[in-house]
């Protein structure tokens, strides 16, 4: 890298750790070049920066559509069998994951 | 060498009225297209999965109904293909993405579901840019779609195997997504028209979801009236999404030949003069002729500001970065899709995203969770919603004035595989389609000649939040002019 630390937006270090949030493993190949890549986005978002947006609601649904709901009634939902099907890993009628706190 | 051949067996329109009055079959339809699609698939790889006998089934059935006497729909046997982020209840659906390959959706979208019921006929899963990130489906990971205009370059993105599908002449429409103009920029590049409806106005139950405040579902097709036709049968309330809007379809037909006498057209400035770098001058100069064109129907034309939309960029990869980040922490081994081992279930989360995401996803996920972090939320997320509330503001100003919008839909025509290696250099493709879906507006891209390459070009019609009736009947005027000047 040829920019030094204090002039980036982005450290290998925030990378690494966004990438412990994402649940992702980066290569220190992979971490050099995201740092360089999501910097770049950063800057240009940092423009908006220069905008007066003043107390300017944050947008939702533009046509404002809140709190939509339908009747409470009891349907069918997906076939059970059919979800079980496609998951990588079932016992008893539940999805099979790894213990929670296994060893590292 | 080229291998388009758009509507090669006819519109839509024209198929459904053969098949209604039984002057065609569904059965031979369908056998005419995936013959087309044996021909040339090889080249174009328009798909990651033929419905070959999903589609015969459907033709037959169709045939048996048809001939008992049964009004079957206004799209009777017409071949269409889905964007592969579409669920098909039963069929392979993968989003482009190893992590999702070999899943069976165990139910249908919404517009799967409507589009059969019109008596369409599915014929395939399209290849997309994994998960709907990028501008050129480079990134799927199956391997790039082919431009069947030229097929050394790329046929746009993320919608391109769905755009390239109607170029070749493997059925004559298809569905998209777009998030940032995945649909419309695929449409300008493949010579097709491409609409991007208001949000709310298509259903998103079963597209699995990007940007979840900006992706809507709409059709490609070879001419203005038929991405009519299709919108008419995909639009309308769904109560399973809870964004949808509550009204039916509108009648976007109805003032296909109305013309334009009297219509208020504005030209955003921003969009053709020098704010925006990197317009291509052909692409500039037949948007300029189709301003003129409209004004020689009747239109007036002026120019008008939307002072933000130099920010939409900036704003877009803030949002849908920060959205995708939170749509795909679905995808983790446990329920659908790839798992790798590992030896306690965080391990195993980990393992799998990594093995099963590619870069560009990967890069998305990274910078949204980034914009969502704790002590940054404010600085990026918050004010990109603040831009787009603001650049809405804008919009409903300028519409006070004009009816529609005139802007091109991408800055150059179709680019050459590689040619944007740099995401920054990808992710400005999108800077005239981006504001639509920020403010949920609906716009629609028009083929309106031919650049210096001789590849399509496409001018994109923007109108008011559910002002689609508007928007068709200027498209459909653009479309005769174009059709006159050729």
């Amino acid at each position: 890298m040829t920019e030094s630390a204090d002039d980036q937006v982005l450290s290998r270090d925030d990378v690494a750790h966004v990438a412990r949030l994402a649940m992702l493993e980066l290569t220190d190949q992979e971490i050099d070049l995201f740092t360089v890549q999501l910097g770049d986005v950063l800057e240009t978002a940092n423009a908006m920066n220069a905008l007066d947006l003043g107390d300017i609601e944050p947008f939702h649904h533009p046509l404002g559509l809140t709190n939509v709901t339908r009747p409470d009634e009891v349907r069918p939902s997906l076939d059970r069998e059919e979800v079980l099907s496609q998951a990588p890993a079932v016992e008893d009628d539940r999805f099979r994951v790894p213990p929670a706190l296994g060893e590292e | 060498m080229t291998h388009a051949q758009p509507a090669a067996f006819g519109t839509a329109h024209s198929i459904a009225a053969a098949v209604r009055s039984g002057e065609r079959t569904a059965a031979s339809v369908v056998d005419e297209h995936l013959a087309r699609i044996d021909a040339a698939e090889g080249e174009v790889n328009a798909y990651n999965h033929v419905m070959a006998a999903e589609a015969r089934a459907a033709a037959a059935d169709l045939d048996v109904r048809i001939a008992a006497g049964e009004d079957v729909g206004p799209l009777a046997g017409v071949p269409v293909t889905l964007k592969d982020n579409m669920c098909t209840r039963g069929v392979p659906t993968t989003c482009s993405s190893k992590i999702l390959e070999g899943w069976h959706p165990p139910y249908s979208a919404t517009v799967v579901d409507r589009l059969a019921a019109a008596g369409a006929i599915a014929v395939g899963k399209a290849n997309l840019d994994e998960f709907a990130m990028g501008s050129s489906t480079e990134n799927s990971a199956f391997g790039p779609t082919r431009n069947p205009h030229n097929l050394g370059t790329v046929p746009g993105g993320s919608s391109g195997g769905s755009a390239a599908a109607v170029a070749a002449g493997f059925s004559p429409l298809s569905l998209g997504s777009d998030t940032g103009g995945s649909i419309r920029q695929p449409a300008s590049f493949c010579g097709l028209v491409g609409v991007k409806p208001t949000y709310g106005a298509v259903s998103r139950y079963g597209l699995i979801a990007f940007g979840s405040s900006l992706d809507q579902i709409g059709p490609f097709a070879t001419d203005v009236a038929d991405a009519a036709l299709s919108y008419e049968v995909i639009a309308g309330h769904d109560e399973r999404d809870s964004t949808s809007v509550a009204q039916p379809a509108l009648a976007v037909s109805s003032k296909l030949d109305a013309g334009v006498e009297g219509l208020r057209v504005g030209i955003i400035s921003e969009m053709v003069g020098g704010s925006i770098e990197g317009l291509a001058p052909d692409v500039l100069a037949r948007t300029t002729a189709a301003a003129d064109a409209l004004v020689a129907a009747g239109a007036t034309v002026d120019e008008c500001s939307i002072p933000t939309s130099i920010h939409g960029i900036a704003a877009y990869y803030m949002v849908a970065p920060a959205e995708a980040s939170s749509n795909l922490a679905r995808f983790d081994g446990v329920r659908y899709g790839l798992r790798e081992d590992g030896n306690n279930t965080a391990a195993m989360n980990t393992a799998s995203r990594t093995a099963g995401f590619g870069d560009e996803v990967k890069r998305r996920i990274m910078l949204g969770t980034y914009a969502l972090s704790a002590g940054y939320r404010d600085a990026y997320y918050g004010k990109a919603q603040q831009v787009r509330a603001k650049m809405a503001e804008e919009f409903a100003s300028v519409y006070e004035r004009f009816d529609v919008l005139l802007t091109p839909t991408a800055p150059s025509t179709a680019f050459a595989f590689g040619a944007k290696a740099d995401p920054m250099a990808m992710y400005l493709n999108d800077v005239y389609t981006i504001p639509s879906n920020l403010v949920g507006h609906p716009a629609i891209s028009v083929p309106f000649g031919a650049g210096d390459d001789g590849m399509p070009i496409g001018v994109q019609v923007l109108a008011p939040l559910m002002g689609e009736v508007v928007m068709f009947q200027v498209a459909a005027e653009l479309e005769r002019a174009a059709g006159g000047a050729a």
